[in-house]
C-alpha cells in the first residue's frame, strides 16, 4: 500500500527541512506502511518516552538526531529519565546509566524538548485540549490523554514519538480516527467490596482486569464508584496499559467521550460483555501482592504514575504522627515540587521521613537504598512491573495502608 | 515437505530458526532482559525462556511503549530474536526492529501471519521468514 504524501511530507523527506527531519520522516513513512496508514496528519504536541536510558541504543538514536541538527516542530514534553537531576545523590547504579542517562536527558533538551521529565505530563500546563491530534508515548500518558482528556494518540513507542515531534506529523490511523474510538467491550462493575473506603482500589482492580481481558480493544466501563476522581482514572489507565495494551477506555459518565453507554459504543452493540463483581475485584487486588500480610518491608513507594498535587493533599494529613521505620519514596515531577516548596510541604515531608524522587521513578532506575526485602505500593502499575524490573517482592494496598505499613515496618491493612 | 504460507511484511528481512512460541503477549519493557535475551516478566507463562536467535511467535504486543528500545537494544547486543511472527500489527515491536536495522544494520524481520495459518505456525518447531518478493513463512 502506498501512502499519500502532502507537499509538507515531501519537503520533509527531501531534506529541505534538514537532515534530522528527513531521517525522521523516512522512518515514519516505513512505520506508516507497517501500521497500514494511508496518510499523515498534523499534530499539536508530542510526549517522548525515549529519554529513559535503556542501553546504548537510546543514546545512539538521539545523538544521531542531534548531530543532524534536529529540532522539534511542536511543543514536546519529556517522560522520566534515568536520573534525578535535582537530587543526583539519590542515584547509586552504574556509571554507564548515570552518565548515559544524564546525557540522554540533556540531548533531548538540545532537540528543543521541554525538560518536564514526567510520566504525567497531562497534570502539568501541557494538557492537550479535547480532540487534539497528538503523538504521545509512555503507556499511562497515552491512555490518560485518550480517555480522560479526549485527545487523540496511538500507542506510540520509543523513537517514533520523537520522529513525530521532529516532523510535526503522525500517521493517520487507529485512535486518531473517530470511529476507531468506539468501545467494543462493555465492562459492567456490578458490585464493589463494601470494605473499600476509597475509589482508588476499585479503579486499580478494574484497570487490571481490563488489561488482562481486553488487550488493545476499547472498553466502556459502567459502575465505577461515584467518588472516582482524576487520579483514580489515572491509576486505572496505568495498570490497564501495563497488564494489557489498553490505549483508550471510556468510563461512562466520567470521561468526555462517554456521557452515555450509547455514546461510548457509538450506537452499536458491544462485542463482549464482562461483568465484574466484588469478589472478582477483591481477588484481583489480592493477587497484585506477592507476599502475605505481616511480611516485613524495606520500603514504601508511591507515585507511579507521578504523584499529583491533589494526591499530596491526601498524603499530608496521613504523615502527621510517628515517623516511618522504613524508607518512603514518592515519585513526582518538577512542577509539583515547585508547588510543594511554595506551600512548605517539601520540608514537612522530609521531616516526616519521606524521600521525594523527581525526574525519574523508583522502579526504572537505582534509587531505592534497600531492595533486600518486600516493598509496598498503592500503584497497580508499580506492583505489576517491580518484581520483574528490580526483583523485589511487592505488597499492594491503599494509600492509608501504605503509610500505616511504613510505620509498622511490615504489611498491615487498616 | 515445505509449506509456504503468505504473510505481510512489517519489517523486511529473512531468517530461519527454531521457534519460541509465546502463549501470551509479552511486553519487552519489564518483560525482556536485553543483556541475556531472557523473559523476566514473572507473570508470564514462559518466564525464563530465552529468545536469542529464535523466531519469536506471539499473537500481539503488549504493555509499555519503551518496548521498542528494549527490543532494539537486545538486537544491538545480539541477544534478540532472529525474527518475529505476529497475528496483530504492533507498532512498538515494529519500531524496535526497524531502528536496529537503521542504526546498526541488524536484521530482525517482523511479519504478520493470518489467523487461518496460526495453528500450523504455533505448532512448528522451526520456521523460516522471507520477505523478498512476497512475504512468506515456511514451515
Amino acid at each position: 500500500m502506498s501512502i499519500a504524501l502532502s507537499s509538507v511530507d515531501e519537503s520533509l523527506l527531501s531534506g529541505e527541512q534538514g537532515g534530522a527531519a528527513a531521517f525522521a520522516m523516512r522512518l515514519l513513512v516505513r512505520f506508516a506502511e507497517a501500521v497500514g496508514a494511508e496518510r499523515f496528519v498534523d499534530i499539536e504536541a508530542a510526549h517522548i518516552d525515549g529519554c529513559l536510558y535503556l542501553g546504548q541504543v537510546s543514546l545512539d538514536f538521539v545523538e544521531h538526531l542531534v548531530s543532524l541538527g534536529g529540532r522539534v516542530r511542536v511543543p514536546t514534553t519529556l517522560n522520566v529519565g534515568s536520573v534525578d537531576l535535582i537530587h543526583p545523590e539519590l542515584f547509586h547504579g552504574s556509571d554507564e546509566v548515570s552518565h548515559g542517562g544524564a546525557r540522554l536527558m540533556r540531548a533531548h533538551e538540545e532537540l528543543g524538548c521541554v525538560p518536564t521529565f514526567t510520566c504525567a505530563p497531562y497534570q502539568t500546563i501541557f494538557r492537550p485540549r479535547f480532540g487534539a491530534q497528538i503523538a504521545w508515548a509512555e503507556s499511562n500518558a497515552i491512555v490518560f490523554a485518550n480517555s480522560v482528556l479526549g485527545a487523540r494518540t496511538n500507542r506510540y513507542g520509543d523513537f517514533i514519538d520523537l520522529c513525530c515531534a521532529l516532523t510535526g506529523r503522525a500517521p493517520y490511523y487507529g485512535l486518531h480516527i473517530g470511529e476507531n474510538r468506539r468501545a467494543r467491550i462493555l465492562v459492567e462493575v456490578e458490585s464493589l467490596p463494601e470494605e473499600w473506603a476509597e475509589a482508588g482500589l476499585a479503579c486499580v482492580a478494574v484497570g487490571h482486569a481490563i488489561g488482562r481481558r481486553c488487550g488493545d480493544r476499547v472498553p466502556a466501563i459502567t459502575g465505577l464508584p461515584v467518588s472516582t476522581n482524576e487520579d483514580d482514572l489515572k491509576a486505572l489507565g496505568a495498570v490497564a496499559a501495563s497488564a494489557g495494551a489498553v490505549a483508550l477506555f471510556h468510563a461512562v459518565g466520567l470521561t468526555p467521550e462517554a456521557p452515555t453507554i450509547e455514546a461510548a459504543l457509538q450506537g452499536r452493540a458491544p462485542e463482549e460483555v464482562i461483568r465484574l463483581r466484588a469478589a472478582d475485584l477483591r481477588e484481583t487486588v489480592h493477587k497484585l501482592s506477592t507476599v502475605p500480610d505481616g511480611t516485613p518491608l524495606t520500603a514504601v513507594s508511591l507515585g507511579t504514575p507521578h504523584f499529583s498535587l491533589s494526591e499530596f493533599g491526601r498524603l499530608m494529613p496521613l504523615i502527621d504522627g510517628s515517623r516511618p521505620v522504613i524508607d518512603v519514596y514518592v515519585n513526582t515531577h518538577r512542577a509539583v515540587l515547585d508547588e510543594l516548596q511554595r506551600r512548605g510541604w517539601e520540608e514537612r515531608l522530609r521531616e516526616a521521613g519521606v524521600t521525594l524522587v523527581i525526574d525519574t521513578c523508583t522502579y526504572v532506575t537505582a534509587v531505592m537504598r534497600d531492595l533486600s526485602g518486600a516493598v509496598m505500593t498503592n500503584s497497580g502499575k508499580w506492583a505489576y512491573y517491580a518484581p520483574g524490573n528490580i526483583g523485589v517482592d511487592v505488597a499492594f494496598g491503599s494509600l492509608a495502608d501504605c503509610v500505616a505499613s511504613a510505620r509498622a515496618g511490615k504489611v498491615v491493612r487498616l | 515437505m515445505t509449506v509456504r504460507l503468505r504473510a505481510t511484511t512489517l519489517v523486511a528481512g529473512s531468517a530461519a530458526a527454531e521457534t519460541l512460541v509465546l502463549s501470551e503477549p509479552l511486553s519487552f519493557w519489564g518483560g525482556l532482559d536485553s543483556a541475556s535475551g531472557r523473559i523476566i516478566d514473572q507473570w508470564h507463562p514462559q518466564k525464563n525462556a530465552v529468545m536469542s536467535g529464535r523466531i519469536l511467535v506471539m499473537r500481539a504486543g503488549r504493555g509499555s511503549s519503551s518496548g521498542s528500545s528494549v527490543l532494539a537494544e537486545a538486537l544491538r547486543r545480539g541477544t534478540g530474536p532472529a525474527g518475529i511472527v505476529l497475528l496483530a500489527r504492533d507498532a512498538i515491536v515494529t519500531v524496535g526492529a526497524m531502528v536496529a536495522a537503521e542504526l546498526y544494520g541488524k536484521s530482525c524481520p517482523v511479519v504478520l501471519a493470518s489467523e487461518a495459518d496460526w495453528m500450523a505456525i504455533t505448532g512448528a518447531g522451526s520456521l523460516a521468514i522471507d520477505t523478498q518478493d512476497e512475504a512468506a513463512i515456511e514451515i
